[in-house]
């Protein structure tokens, strides 16, 4: 039987060295477009992690630091869940999201967390910025900074439970990519937007967010093997390359640079908001071309059907 | 499997207190698993591709009678196949393959000395004598299948057609149904998988969930669709408009446990016959999706046909995925509380 190859008189058929029906994907791509969802899910991440930050800034008496990160995450998350009704097929019918409780399915799951979630940073925000309702306010923030960690890491889990091999093979490290991206993006937040003398935890939140995530993405990558190929080529490899180099200089300058000048703590809070945004926009475009790729699902499946036979005989 | 709470429906019953209603219950049952009482039996596809001869019949059927609409007059330039896969407007689809394959003599009689119509208790007669592959090409003379008996028995370089008409496969484990956040995909009492159209808000999850690539979202509608295993035609006692349209009785409906008897039979019939390579596909209940209601014999590796080759339903990792999710924020708010621990500035 002859196996790849098979062009003879169809020279429309591409070549490759494994089976496929004449080149075509097996799965279907996902429908979700640019910048609706990498933009949630950057959206969420910045909201999610700002408010710990600001529970904590409330807690130890940085009002200043306090108030940039609940509007921030105020605004991000109001922002992200306009992106999310965008993208529906259908958006006059969201509200069907929470018609029913599914914990198979992490949009449903993520559907209440986003909304209990949005209404407590709104009120966070809303009593900070107006001074009225001390204790509302105080309830709602430390409220969103309990859901705020599941909102940044949900989102792992709601692309990686799908058949797109670049995202569901990523499973086990992607909520921890996307939980460390939110606290880089959101100690970046910080440093762009709070005076220096308050900044010091968001300072250190990037430093640790930002170091987690390269780390997770390389042990992701790392162990992925194939699939994790999308994440160096095209356009999730620019991405993924511009993720990188934000992500380290906005690192490194926030740990050296982020104490003593204004203008370099602002400077690494952009590239560290950049990085975070630059690495979901990898993440989607790795599992869009993976999902294009018919290469990408038959050959892992081959491997393991190899494997279990010969495990078998 | 859960079920949906908000879709009510006379034969369903409390899930929690299902298990003490129910009797001999059945745990590849999924109609029973979603919460049916007493359920009909489940019923599906059995489709012979080793008799398909690729008419498309059951494409027009399945347009007709469901009102699929049109989705572009093109060509492919692959092969016979302009149709190109399943999708929102396709819900049955003919793969057509066109093969060099060394052909060992004994090939294309072996497919005619195991008539379908012998398996196929409903068809016995029908299509037995048709049923063939189509014929080698020898130089540049066709010669028909079955009518080489004694040609001397040497493989020789040669061409074949394999087509195949695919669909939903009704997984006992359905990805799409899983995370579908609306509840808009459910389970029917048949143990299908159908869209509640008037519930679905087009968010697209079940599109890339689906280790098929069964179900696609529709232009201009916004909306996912798919086979919906005539629900329609089942619920007043007839079967699926392409099963009736196959000429060949390629497409079989029927009770699921009597479809993988059939099948079986058929798939021995063809080893005994030496068509070492026929393989039925989605037949086996442990497979990754649980084995599909709708399932295949195929004659070549499943991703000849574009089908992926140990489909696994993306949910049974999930249990893991929310672990992970829990580390994660855990970890984030770890981060948080360090952050805050440090220095006054
Ligand atoms: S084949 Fe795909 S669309 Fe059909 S039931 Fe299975 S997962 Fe759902
Ligand atoms: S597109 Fe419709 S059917 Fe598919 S998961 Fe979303 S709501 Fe469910």
């Amino acid at each position: 039987m002859s196996r790849g190859g098979r062009s003879g008189e169809r020279p429309m058929v591409p070549v490759a060295t494994f089976d496929s029906y004449y080149g075509r994907p097996v799965i279907k791509s996902p429908v979700w477009r640019s910048p609706d969802i990498p933009g949630y899910l950057f959206l969420g991440g910045l909201a999610g992690a700002s408010s710990v930050l600001g529970a904590g800034a409330s807690l130890t008496g940085r009002p200043a630091l306090a108030r940039v990160a609940k509007v921030g995450s105020a605004l991000s998350t109001a922002l992200g869940g306009v992106a999310l009704v965008h993208d529906l097929g259908r958006p006059a019918r969201f509200l069907n999201m929470l018609r029913v409780v599914k914990p198979t399915s992490p949009m449903n799951v993520g559907s209440w967390i986003l909304s209990t979630y949005g209404a407590a940073t709104a009120v966070a925000a809303g009593t900070d910025v107006t001074g009225l309702f001390p204790r509302v306010g105080r309830v709602s923030t430390m409220s969103a900074a309990v859901l705020g960690p599941l909102l940044a890491s949900y989102t792992g889990a709601l692309l990686a439970d799908t058949a797109v091999p670049a995202w569901h093979d990523g499973y086990r490290e992607m909520p921890f990519v996307f939980a460390a991206s939110g606290s880089a993006a959101a100690g970046g937040l910080g440093l762009l937007a709070a005076p220096l003398d308050q900044a010091g935890p968001a300072r250190r939140m990037a430093v640790i967010g930002g170091t987690c995530e390269l780390a997770a993405l390389v042990a992701m990558r790392r162990r992925m093997g194939l699939t994790a190929e999308p994440y160096r080529d095209g356009r999730a490899g620019s991405y993924t390359r511009a993720a990188e180099v934000l992500g380290l200089v906005g690192t490194a300058g926030a740990a050296i640079a982020g104490r003593r000048s204004r203008a370099g703590a602002a400077a690494c809070g952009l590239a560290l908001l950049t990085g975070s945004a630059a690495t979901r926009w990898a993440v989607f475009h790795a599992g869009l071309q993976s999902a294009s790729d018919p290469r990408y699902t038959v050959e892992p499946q081959r491997r393991r059907l190899a494997a279990r036979r010969s495990a078998v005989t | 499997m859960p079920a949906d709470p908000m879709r009510q429906n006379s034969t369903r019953v409390d899930p929690v207190s299902m298990g003490r209603v129910r009797q001999n219950e059945n745990p590849m049952d999924p109609a029973a698993a979603s919460g049916y009482l007493d359920p009909p039996a489940r019923v599906g596809f059995f489709t012979d591709t080793s008799i398909c001869i690729g008419c498309k019949a059951c494409e027009v059927a399945c347009k007709e009678w469901n009102g699929v609409p049109e989705d572009g007059l093109q060509l492919t330039g692959m092969s016979y196949d302009n149709t190109g896969g399943l999708s929102a407007d396709t819900w049955r689809h003919v793969a057509f393959i066109e093969q060099r394959v060394p052909i060992g003599a004994n090939r294309p009689e072996a497919l005619a000395a195991a008539p379908a119509g012998g398996t196929a208790a409903a068809g016995a007669g029908r299509g037995a004598g048709e049923a063939q592959q189509p014929a080698p090409v020898q130089g540049r003379q066709a010669v028909p299948a079955g009518a080489q008996g004694a040609a001397p028995v040497v493989a020789q370089p040669g061409l074949r057609w394999l087509m195949a008409s695919d669909v939903c496969k009704h997984c006992t484990r359905a990805a799409c149904l899983d995370v579908c956040p609306t509840g808009a995909l459910f389970r029917t009492e048949f143990g299908t998988v159908v869209v509640q159209q008037d519930v679905c808000n087009g968010c697209g999850y079940c599109i890339p969930a689906c280790p098929f690539g069964v179900i696609g979202q529709r232009s201009g509608d916004g909306r996912a669709w798919k086979c919906t295993l005539c629900y329609d035609r089942l619920t007043v006692g007839m079967e699926p408009a392409c099963a009736k349209a196959c000429p060949t009785q390629s497409i079989q409906f029927g009770v699921l446990d009597e479809l993988r008897e059939r099948a079986d039979r058929r798939l021995a019939d063809l080893h005994r016959a030496g068509v070492s390579d026929a393989c039925l596909y989605g037949r086996d209940p442990a497979d990754g999706v649980g084995g599909g209601g709708a399932f295949v014999l195929l004659l070549d590796e499943p991703e000849v046909y574009g089908l992926p080759p140990d489909p696994v339903v993306t949910t049974s990792d999930l249990a893991a995925m929310w672990r992970r999710v829990a580390l994660a924020a855990t970890a984030l708010a770890a981060g948080g509380v360090v952050a805050f621990a440090g220095r006054r500035r």
